[in-house]
């Protein structure tokens, strides 16, 4: 399977249109959102997407293509190559490219779909902590807007988070039942005093919002070939039943500003046969994930902004954050019923909001996919037949494991510039993420490895493998590269998500975060979405 | 443990093979003629069916003893595949042709003719066994990925054949939300 399973470049008409109230760049989770919200309010919406329109149809065969050993998984949503090409010089490697996907839909047609909201101590870490900065909002200002995203995004989840924050309504679909290996968990955790409780699933557990119910693919990440699982496609076709108008392979390469600078006039956008085009608005929404968003905007440069749109405190790019996992597994002498389904179905907040010494959120998780997927394993095999399905069986049956992350804080040395030395498909500096650990980070990896080991103790796990501070690796959540304040010398976008600079300049994005939480961001970025889309209709 | 026509059925419902004419139109009758092997040589070229034969000989190598009813699970899953999915067609047709080649060569015969053991030595031989599946690579990759893998995918994503080794519901197959919250059967 190539390029030539998304849809064609065909006779698409990737010109202009004319009056429109919003440009939104970006057709991923906060993208489609806005674009559905304000299209149903009337306005006139243009999305650009870089990426391509991956046929609903063709994924099964992206499934079988990420369970066959053969394929590369980048290859799955047709990343890489000089489009996607990226530096990262920073003191860690940083896997770009394993870390989202271009398309319509986006990052969201490869996540893994755990959706919870921020802790009230997320927007507070500084005044609650004295580290990493607070937010301009609180809890209490998104609260309304997590439930909205929950309705959109159809959450299936239970209120039996003794730790979470406060909910006003129960979420929008029943939890999915606990794994057989919840139950192996349970006993250990009530032993050492851990209390487990379900996991926010944007994945359907019935039918929901013209999806099915979740049939037990089990290939969640990187591709759900039901539907089940929520990705932003679907807010693509809404937002065009709504009369938006999405157009695919169309890279933005920078936007233009008016005569006074403080107006962004057009995004200049190129289409497959390397034609620029200007697609001029009366507002316009950034929406393409925490590395494009300040890329773009730096590519933006102008006398007028010598250093990049919106730029003007210096910090686009800058306080680039992600979640770090940790983990540990091993075998038990029992079996375990793993990789049946690719969710989650049990975690702890537990430890969320500690009280040790210097140490961030911890989010714990108790995996039901620990170990070989049989038949993943046959396939790189080099045994046959009886002594295969001895090896198999051997390898299979037993694991088990728990995950976690954990928050970074926010640092200024960590950033999303520009490689100047390097350019993509179109002559553009490609983005150079530059990525390090903290100490703190770092602690709180340990701390929760320690968590993790006196459970699988308890339980009689022989523990094979640890993910820590040494080992840790991103959860590919980009965070914090145009963070939101209300000061224009500390911040680039204002509470109402948009940039001090720009009147008519949003975001909605995990970019502008101020600091990361140890949550899986998605439910955020949607709640925020939606946020902005209020703010940008008011402007309109 | 014996693997049926259903079976086959639903590995090619999961991969969203069975197109609207479903599961009645997979028959040996309804495979494509010609060799689309893209060979020179058409005396040398694989065919459709000589594929379909091709894919069930392999199966009887690397399926293990347990499992029964093999010919008609391959052939059935074999057809499906390739009825629908052309680019499968050629790349098998292509690796198979390949492998004769060397059949011929070593054992006079082709791949299809030669009793199992001579089959399990000469995929031995041409270094299948231990080459990493690669649909665009070496004759011994391509073998791997077009003729070893298919049979083993259709096996262990199906429920037959993930039960086998102890899932019923395996990566791959639609089997619904039960499954992994139950214990282990007694």
């Amino acid at each position: 399977m190539t390029a030539d399973s998304s849809a064609p470049v065909g006779d698409v008409d990737r010109r202009p249109s004319e009056r429109v109230d919003v440009c939104i760049v970006g057709a991923g989770p906060a993208g489609a959102l806005v674009a559905h919200r304000l299209a149903a309010d009337g306005y006139d919406v243009v999305v650009l997407e870089a990426g391509p329109r991956f046929e609903f149809e063709s994924r099964q065969r992206r499934m079988e293509r990420a369970i066959r050993p053969a394929h590369d998984d980048r290859s799955v949503w047709e990343m890489g190559g000089d489009r996607d090409a990226y530096s990262a010089s920073g003191e860690r490697f940083y896997p770009l490219n394993r870390a989202r996907v271009k398309g319509v839909g986006g990052t969201t047609l490869h996540w893994q779909g755990m959706v919870m909201r921020l802790h009230e101590s997320d927007f507070e870490r500084r005044t609650r902590d004295g580290v990493g900065a607070d937010w301009p909002i609180d809890y209490a200002d998104l609260r309304p807007f997590y439930a909205d995203a929950e309705a959109e995004l159809g959450v299936a989840g239970a209120s039996d988070n003794p730790f979470g924050p406060p909910r006003e309504q129960p979420h929008p679909l029943p939890a999915f039942e606990p794994s057989y290996s919840d139950s192996l968990f349970a006993e250990a955790c009530e032993e050492v005093g851990v209390a487990m409780h379900s996991v926010p699933n944007a994945r359907n557990s019935e039918a929901y919002d013209g999806r099915s119910a979740c049939v037990g693919y089990g290939t969640c990440k990187p591709v759900c070939a039901s539907g089940a699982k929520y990705s932003a496609d679907h807010h693509v076709r809404k937002a065009e039943e709504q009369g938006a108008r999405v157009v695919d392979r169309v890279p933005v390469q920078r936007l233009e500003t008016d005569d006074s600078g403080d107006r962004v006039t057009a995004a200049v956008y190129a289409t497959p046969d390397g034609t620029e085009h200007r697609q001029a608005a009366r507002q316009f929404v950034l929406a393409a994930g925490g590395v494009e968003i300040p890329r773009l905007l730096l590519l933006s440069r102008s006398p007028d902004h010598p250093d990049g749109l919106a730029n003007s405190s210096g910090l686009v790019g800058r306080y680039f954050m992600d979640h770090c996992f940790a983990g540990m597994g091993g075998t038990l002498d029992r079996e375990t019923r793993q990789n049946h389904v690719g969710f989650l179905t049990s975690e702890s907040h537990q430890f969320y909001d500690n009280d040790f010494e210097d140490v961030g959120p911890i989010k714990l998780e108790f995996l039901n996919y620990a170990g070989p997927s049989p038949v993943e394993m046959a396939l790189g095999g080099d045994a046959w037949g009886d002594e295969m399905l001895a090896t198999l069986r051997g390898a299979y049956g037993n694991n088990i494991a728990m995950g976690g992350l954990v928050g970074q804080l926010p640092r200024k040395e960590n950033r999303v510039t520009l490689d100047t030395e390097r350019t993509d498909d179109h002559g553009n500096p490609v983005p150079d993420v530059q990525w390090s650990l903290d100490a703190r980070t770092k602690r709180t990896l340990r701390t929760a490895n320690d968590i993790q080991r006196s459970i699988l103790d308890e339980l009689g796990v022989d523990i094979g493998w640890s993910v820590g501070p040494e080992n840790t690796g991103p959860a590919f959540h980009h965070m914090g590269t145009t963070r939101m304040g209300t000061d224009p010398g500390t911040s680039v976008v204002n509470p109402r998500l948009r940039t001090h600079d720009v009147a008519n300049l949003s975001v909605a994005s995990s970019s502008v975060f101020v600091t990361s939480g140890a949550m899986n961001p998605t439910l955020t970025i949607a709640a925020l979405a939606l946020k902005a889309a209020d703010h940008v209709a008011d402007d309109l | 443990m014996e693997l049926s026509r259903r079976d086959a059925l639903a590995v090619l419902a999961g991969g969203g093979i069975l197109g609207a004419a479903g599961a009645t139109a997979l028959s040996r009758e309804s495979l494509p003629d010609g060799t689309d092997g893209g060979h020179d040589d058409e005396a040398r070229a694989a065919s459709p069916a000589e594929l379909v034969d091709a894919l069930v000989a392999t199966a009887h190598v690397v399926y293990p003893s347990e499992v029964s009813n093999v010919d008609e699970f391959v052939e059935t899953y074999a057809t499906g595949r390739i009825e629908n999915r052309p680019e499968y067609r050629e790349g098998a047709l292509a690796a198979l042709t390949d492998l004769n080649a060397h059949a011929t060569l070593s054992y006079d015969g082709r791949y299809v003719d030669l009793d199992r053991d001579l089959r399990a030595t000469l995929l031995d031989e041409v270094g299948v066994k231990t080459a990493e599946p690669n649909p665009d690579g070496t004759t011994a990759e391509r073998v791997r990925y077009y003729l070893v893998n298919e049979p083993l995918y259709a096996l262990y994503a199906s429920p037959t054949g993930g039960t086998l080794v102890g899932i019923e519901n395996p990566q791959g197959h639609p089997g619904g939300t039960e499954s992994y919250q139950r214990g282990p059967q007694s």
